[in-house]
């Protein structure tokens, strides 16, 4: 393939440590400017996932604004793990926050999450119905290929099926899995409006990067305080900040198909210890072969990933675009 | 083989230019790298030739080389439909 145009930089094999008190130390301030001065707001509305991205954004918030200016929010559905539950609730209580559990399903069954969901499904695999599971993954990228979505479903026996989802049938799915993060959203705004708080987005800059969240879902915010950390930084932070170990130590999941689902599997071409150095040494400019050498897969491989990481940022430019205007009046003014 | 790109292009224009100019999309120009297509773009563009062209595009044919530009896309689909013929 291609060669592509990098410098002779070499990869360094601690580029992602991150001295963790420091960091959290410089986040705190940034929490309180810009949470009390930019946005004017008298605390922070967190969604608590039963991740790690999430319970380091709300230890780094009530550690920065104090506990009762954090207010947790859990938001389970049918297909949500019951162990995210568990964690999210582990994590308010390890902070002392203030928190609230709502559960988002009849909410999703008024609107037709799940019904428009199955239909899709079922336009690719007829027997599907009651009892089945299912989840989409990606495919493509990390093979050279463009990418697409495949989807898997796990019949009530155990019987395990797979196909390409054609184009009307991957949108369709991929708009009603969309509710369940917007559905989020709107009961986040809802505290965040009667309390006169912020909304915290929780995307590491891997996720932030590549695209992974929902445009006026999980991506919207007031403020997103770890988008510029690498997850294996976020991870770090965990630690420091003393979040429970079992959520230090649960693979990162889409808990949002029923059946389960690694993020790596679901969106990225690689576990994100591994996509985490990509990323960092195609911002880098690191030749492929040395990314090769340290992740022990080959040079064209590589450059497959860098190509990957290219696609996506491509597809995710619509998902950070703010909404345009004809003539920005707002900007000529000021 | 320039009539699929003449097709080709007049569905890309119509769909993903709104109505763009001849001259945006040349033979050779990358669809990917001038970002005319993200990847939902071309599972867009893979449902358009199957049905328009009457052939099937398989996983592993899902690559740059046979449709990330005219001059690919008319190129694959023509070998396509050769080989339907023969069967």
């Amino acid at each position: 393939m291609e060669s592509r145009q990098r410098g002779p930089g070499r990869l360094p094999s601690d580029v992602l440590r991150v001295d963790a008190a420091a960091e959290v130390e410089r986040i705190g301030e940034s929490l309180r400017r810009i949470v009390g001065l930019t946005l004017r707001r008298r605390g922070v509305i967190i969604a608590l996932s039963g991740g790690v991205d999430s319970a380091v954004c709300a230890a780094l918030a009530a550690r920065a604004l104090g506990p009762s200016k954090v207010f947790g929010l859990m938001l389970p559905e049918k297909d949500s793990s019951p162990t995210s539950l568990t964690r999210g609730r582990h994590v308010a209580e390890q902070l002392g926050i203030p928190y609230a559990v709502e559960n988002i399903q009849p909410t999703l069954e008024a609107i037709g999450c799940y019904r428009s969901r199955d239909e899709a499904m079922r336009a690719v695999f007829p027997d599907y119905g009651d009892g089945w599971k299912s989840k989409i993954a990606i495919a493509g990228g990390a093979q050279g290929r463009f990418n697409y979505f495949k989807l898997v479903a796990q019949s009530p026996g155990g019987s395990l099926k797979e196909a390409r989802l054609p184009l009307k049938e991957y949108l369709q799915i991929v708009a009603a899995t969309n509710y369940k993060q917007r559905i989020r959203k709107t009961i986040e705004y809802f505290h965040a409006d009667r309390l006169n708080y912020a909304v915290v987005g929780t995307p590491n800059r891997l996720e932030y990067d590549q695209g992974f969240f929902v445009k006026n879902g999980d991506g919207s915010a007031d403020l997103k305080p770890i988008a510029h950390l690498y997850k294996t930084q976020v991870y770090a932070l965990a630690k420091y900040l003393g979040v429970p170990a079992e959520i230090c130590s649960a693979p990162p999941t889409s808990d949002t198909y029923s059946m389960p689902q690694g993020q790596d599997e679901f969106y990225f071409a690689l576990p994100y210890d591994k996509m985490d150095l990509a990323l960092w040494s195609h911002n880098h400019r690191i030749p492929a072969g040395e990314l090769a050498h340290h992740l022990g897969i080959t040079e064209n491989q590589a450059n497959l990933i860098y190509r990957d990481i290219e696609a996506k940022r491509n597809a995710a430019r619509y998902l950070h675009a703010a909404p345009v205007l004809v003539d920005a009046f707002l900007a000529a003014s000021a | 083989m320039q009539g699929v790109k003449d097709q080709v292009k007049g569905y890309l224009l119509d769909n993903f230019l709104m109505g763009g100019m001849d001259q945006d999309i040349q033979d050779e120009t990358s669809l990917m790298d001038s970002h005319i297509l993200d990847s939902t773009g071309f599972i867009e563009l893979i449902s358009y030739l199957e049905e328009q062209f009457q052939i099937q595009v398989s996983d592993d044919e899902m690559v740059p080389d046979n449709l990330d530009s005219l001059k690919n896309i008319a190129h694959f689909v023509s070998t396509k439909r050769a080989l339907a013929t023969s069967d």
